[in-house]
C-alpha cells in the first residue's frame, strides 16, 4: 500500500468522528430544548443523562479526529469469509443496497411475498450468483415458506399485498 | 439443598418433548452457526427475536441457550479445519488445532476440542448452579446506588478492558447510549431524540436495533470484502482421541475450566483473556513443549474448555444480576426485555420455572452437543462449502423479515437500513460493536437506578455513594479506567528491554495486549513470559498489519504501545 492511499484511509475515517460530533451535538441539543420541572421526586430529571451521553460523543469526536490526524487508524474487522486485501466492493454493495431500499418501498404495496422475493433474488444476484433460474425459485420459495410460516407458526400477517385473494 | 430441588423442577421443566424439541433445534442451530463463516450465537439469537412474539418464554430461552452453546462447538469446527476462526475465542484454538489437522490429526483435535467443551460446559453450568444463588442473595440486598455503581462498572469494563482501541470503544457505547436515549422519558415522559417523529416515540426496537448491527452490518461488510477464492478444508473423517490423547487431553480440559469461568463472570472478562492463559498455561506445564507450534494437543483441549467454561461463567452475571458481558448474553438480555421480564437479581423470586428451566436446559443441550458433535463432525464440516451467495443474502433475508415482523412497519426496515450502514462503518473503522449493544441494553437502566439513588438522597449527590459497595465498584472503576496511567509509570520508571521493537510480530503483540491487565491483577507476571515466541505465532490468524499506529489513540497511545511491545520486565528472566 502507498503512502498516499494510506493517507487517505486515514482521512475517510474523519468521517466517523464526524458523525460522533454531529450526534453528540444533536443529542445535546435535544437536551437543551427539554422543560425541567422543578421536582423532589426526580432530582436527576430528563436532561442529565442526555447531557452525560452527549458529552461523551462530542469528546470521542475531538479525541478521534486528532487520533486520525496522528495518524491513528481503526483496525477493519476480520472475519471468515473476509478478504481485507481488496478495498470496498462496491458493485457488490450498491446493488445489494438498492435490492434493501426496493424492499422498504416495495413491501406495503406488493407485499411480502414479492417483496421478499425480490429481495432475495436482488441480493443473491448482487453477489455474484447467476444461476437466475435456479435463484429465482430459491427466491419463491423462501418467500413463501416464510410468509405461511410466520402466519401459521406465529400468528404474525406478514402483508399479502398483490396477492391478498391469492394467498 | 434448595438450588438442586429447583434445579431438578426446572429438569422437568425442560424435558417435556416441546422444550426438548427447542433444545434440539438450538443446539442444531448453534452449530450451524457456528461453523457457517460470518455468522455467529449473537446475530443467530438477534434474527430469532422476532420468535418472542409467538413463542413460551421458556421454550425460547431454552433454544436461545442451545444456540448460544451450539455456537461454542461450531466455532472450534471451523477453526481447526479452516484456520480462519471467526470469533475472537476460538483464535487460540486455531493455533495448535490447525496445525493438528494439517499434520492428520483432525479426528483427534476435533475430537478433544468437543469432548472438552462437554466437561467445561457440564463443570461450568454446575457451578453456575452453585454461585448464581449466592449472587442473587447478596444483590436482593443491594439498593439502587450500588446497582447504578454495578451497571457502570459494566459499561466501563467491556469498553476499556476489550478491544484494541479504548477511544472507538467509548465512541461505540455513546452511540449506543445515544440510540437508548430515543423514545419517552420514564420519569417526566417528555420527548428525547424523538423529532417529531411519532413512530420514534415508543423509542427504537432492541429487536431492530440489533438485527441491523449484528445481521445488516456484518451481511454488508462481509459483501464488500467477500473472499472470491474458495476457502481448503481439511477432510475429516469422524473424531476420535486414542489413549495417549486422553491421557494428555484430561488435565488441561479441568485447568481450561478453571480459567474459564471465573473470566466469563466478570465484568469485562469475556472468553480471549482466559483461551489465552490457558494456553500459555498448557504450554509451560506440557512434557512435550517441543510440539507446541506443531499442533500440541494439549494447546487445543485447554483452551476450548476454557472458552466453553466462561460461556458459562457469562450466564451467572447475566441471570443474577442483569449485568450482560458479551454479545450473546446482550441480546439475550433483549429477549427478557421484549417479554417484559425484568433482569436483575428479582429474576430468580419471579420467574422460578423459567431461570431453572433454562439452565437444566444448559446440562441437556450440551449433552446433545456432544452427540450431535461428535459422529457428525465431518457433515458439519460440509457447511462450509453452502454458495456464499445464498449465505448473505439469506442473512438479509431473515434480518429483513425480522425487523418488519417487529411491528409490520416499513419505516422499522428504514432504521434497520441505516442502523445497518452505521455498523457498516462501525466495522470498517475499527469500533467495536459490543459496546455499543451493551450501552443500549444497559444505560436505560443505569439512568433509572441514577433517577431513584439521587431521590432516595432527596437530590443530595452523595446519596451516589451511600452504599458499601457502590464505593467499592467505583473503586475498581476508578482502576480500570486509571490503568493506562500506571502502565505508563511502569514503562517509564522501569524500562523493560523491548520485546521485539515497535515492528514485533503481532500475534504475539496482540496476545501480550490481552495478558496485560489480567497479569497485572492476578500478579501472574510469569504468564507473560510464557508469550508464544514469533516463530510459534507466524500462522496464528490474526496479524494486524502496523503496531502502534493502528491501535493508537491519543489518550492511550503511550499505554497501549507499552501493553504490546513490553510485558513485565520479570517476565523475562
Amino acid at each position: 500500500m502507498s503512502s498516499q492511499t494510506l493517507k487517505l484511509k486515514g482521512r475517510s475515517e474523519l468521517g466517523i468522528a464526524a458523525l460522533l460530533g454531529a450526534v453528540g451535538g444533536v443529542v445535546v441539543w435535544d437536551a437543551l430544548r427539554l422543560s425541567v420541572p422543578y421536582s423532589h421526586s426526580d432530582p436527576v430529571g430528563p436532561r442529565t443523562v442526555p447531557l452525560i451521553v452527549g458529552g461523551l460523543l462530542l469528546v470521542c469526536a475531538v479525541l478521534l479526529a486528532i487520533n486520525v490526524l496522528r495518524g491513528g487508524r481503526g483496525e477493519a474487522e476480520e472475519g471468515e469469509d473476509v478478504d481485507l486485501s481488496h478495498p470496498s466492493d462496491w458493485k457488490t454493495v450498491v446493488p445489494l443496497l438498492a435490492a434493501f431500499l426496493a424492499n422498504i418501498l416495495l413491501i406495503d404495496t406488493l407485499g411480502w411475498v414479492i417483496s421478499g422475493t425480490l429481495l432475495f433474488w436482488g441480493s443473491v444476484w448482487a453477489l455474484g450468483s447467476r444461476k437466475y433460474i435456479r435463484d429465482g425459485l430459491i427466491s419463491i420459495v423462501m418467500s413463501v415458506a416464510t410468509f405461511y410460516g410466520f402466519y401459521l407458526g406465529l400468528g404474525i400477517h406478514l402483508p399479502a399485498g398483490l396477492l391478498a385473494g391469492v394467498l | 439443598m434448595d438450588a438442586l430441588n429447583l434445579l431438578m423442577q426446572g429438569f422437568a421443566t425442560a424435558a417435556t418433548p416441546m422444550n426438548l424439541l427447542f433444545a434440539f433445534i438450538g443446539v442444531l442451530l448453534g452449530t450451524a452457526v457456528g461453523v457457517l463463516p460470518g455468522i455467529g450465537p449473537a446475530m443467530a439469537v438477534a434474527l430469532l427475536l422476532p420468535l418472542t412474539y409467538g413463542l413460551e418464554p421458556t421454550s425460547a430461552f431454552i433454544m436461545f441457550a442451545g444456540i448460544y452453546y451450539g455456537g461454542m462447538y461450531g466455532g472450534s469446527t471451523t477453526s481447526i479445519l479452516l484456520n480462519t476462526p471467526g470469533e475472537s475465542a476460538t483464535v487460540i484454538t486455531a493455533i495448535e488445532g490447525h496445525k493438528m489437522a494439517k499434520a492428520g490429526r483432525a479426528a483427534q483435535a476435533l475430537a478433544t476440542a468437543a469432548i472438552g467443551s462437554f466437561v467445561a460446559g457440564t463443570i461450568g453450568t454446575a457451578l453456575l448452579v452453585a454461585f448464581a444463588p449466592m449472587v442473587v442473595q447478596f444483590a436482593v440486598s443491594l439498593g439502587p446506588p450500588s446497582y447504578l455503581a454495578i451497571m457502570v462498572l459494566g459499561l466501563i469494563a467491556v469498553t476499556a478492558v476489550l478491544g484494541s482501541s479504548k477511544l472507538r470503544g467509548f465512541s461505540s457505547l455513546g452511540l449506543g447510549m445515544a440510540i437508548g436515549l430515543v423514545g419517552l422519558d420514564p420519569v417526566t415522559g417528555q420527548q428525547r431524540m424523538v423529532f417529531g417523529l411519532p413512530l420514534l416515540a415508543d423509542g427504537l426496537d432492541i429487536v431492530v436495533v440489533a438485527v441491523a448491527i449484528f445481521a445488516v452490518g456484518e451481511a454488508l461488510w462481509i459483501a464488500a470484502h467477500l473472499r472470491r477464492k474458495p476457502m481448503e478444508t481439511i477432510p475429516v473423517g469422524a473424531p476420535w482421541m486414542g489413549k495417549q490423547d486422553w491421557k494428555r487431553s484430561w488435565k488441561p480440559w479441568l485447568r481450561g475450566t478453571a480459567l474459564g469461568f471465573p473470566f466469563g463472570a466478570l465484568p469485562a472478562g469475556g472468553a480471549e483473556i482466559p483461551t489465552f492463559l490457558s494456553y500459555v498455561t498448557e504450554k509451560r506445564l506440557s512434557k512435550h513443549k517441543e510440539e507446541f507450534g506443531h499442533g500440541a494437543i494439549e494447546g487445543v483441549a485447554g483452551p476450548e474448555a476454557a472458552n466453553n467454561a466462561s460461556a458459562a461463567g457469562t450466564l451467572t452475571p447475566m441471570l443474577a444480576l442483569g449485568l450482560p458481558t458479551n454479545a450473546t448474553a446482550a441480546v439475550m438480555l433483549a429477549a427478557f426485555v421484549q417479554y417484559g421480564i425484568q433482569p436483575g437479581p428479582l429474576l430468580f423470586q419471579n420467574e422460578p420455572q423459567l431461570v431453572w428451566a433454562l439452565i437444566a436446559s444448559l446440562f441437556i443441550g450440551n449433552t446433545l452437543l456432544l452427540l450431535i458433535n461428535l459422529p457428525l463432525a465431518p457433515m458439519w464440516a460440509k457447511l462450509l462449502q453452502i454458495p456464499r451467495p445464498y449465505l448473505y443474502a439469506g442473512i438479509l433475508f431473515f434480518a429483513t423479515l425480522g425487523a418488519y415482523a417487529v411491528n409490520l412497519q416499513a419505516f422499522d426496515l428504514a432504521i434497520l437500513l441505516v442502523l445497518g450502514l452505521l455498523g457498516f462503518a462501525m466495522r470498517r473503522y475499527g469500533l467495536p460493536v459490543l459496546p455499543l449493544i451493551i450501552g443500549l441494553i444497559l444505560a436505560p437502566r443505569a439512568e433509572g437506578q441514577l433517577r431513584k439513588s439521587l431521590q432516595l438522597s432527596a437530590g443530595d449527590i452523595s446519596g451516589l455513594w451511600s452504599e458499601p459497595i457502590a464505593i467499592f465498584v467505583y473503586g475498581i472503576v476508578a482502576l480500570i479506567l486509571a490503568w493506562p496511567l500506571f502502565a505508563f509509570a511502569w514503562r517509564r520508571f522501569r524500562p523493560a528491554p523491548v520485546a521485539g521493537g515497535p515492528g514485533a510480530p503481532l500475534a504475539g503483540g496482540q496476545a501480550a495486549a490481552i495478558v496485560g491487565p489480567a497479569a497485572a491483577t492476578e500478579g501472574s507476571t510469569a504468564a507473560a513470559g510464557q508469550l508464544p515466541s514469533p516463530a510459534d505465532t507466524k500462522d496464528a490468524p490474526r496479524q494486524p498489519a502496523d503496531g502502534g499506529d493502528s491501535r493508537g489513540d491519543s489518550s492511550g497511545d503511550s499505554t497501549d504501545q507499552n501493553r504490546v511491545q513490553a510485558p513485565p520486565p520479570k517476565a523475562r528472566l
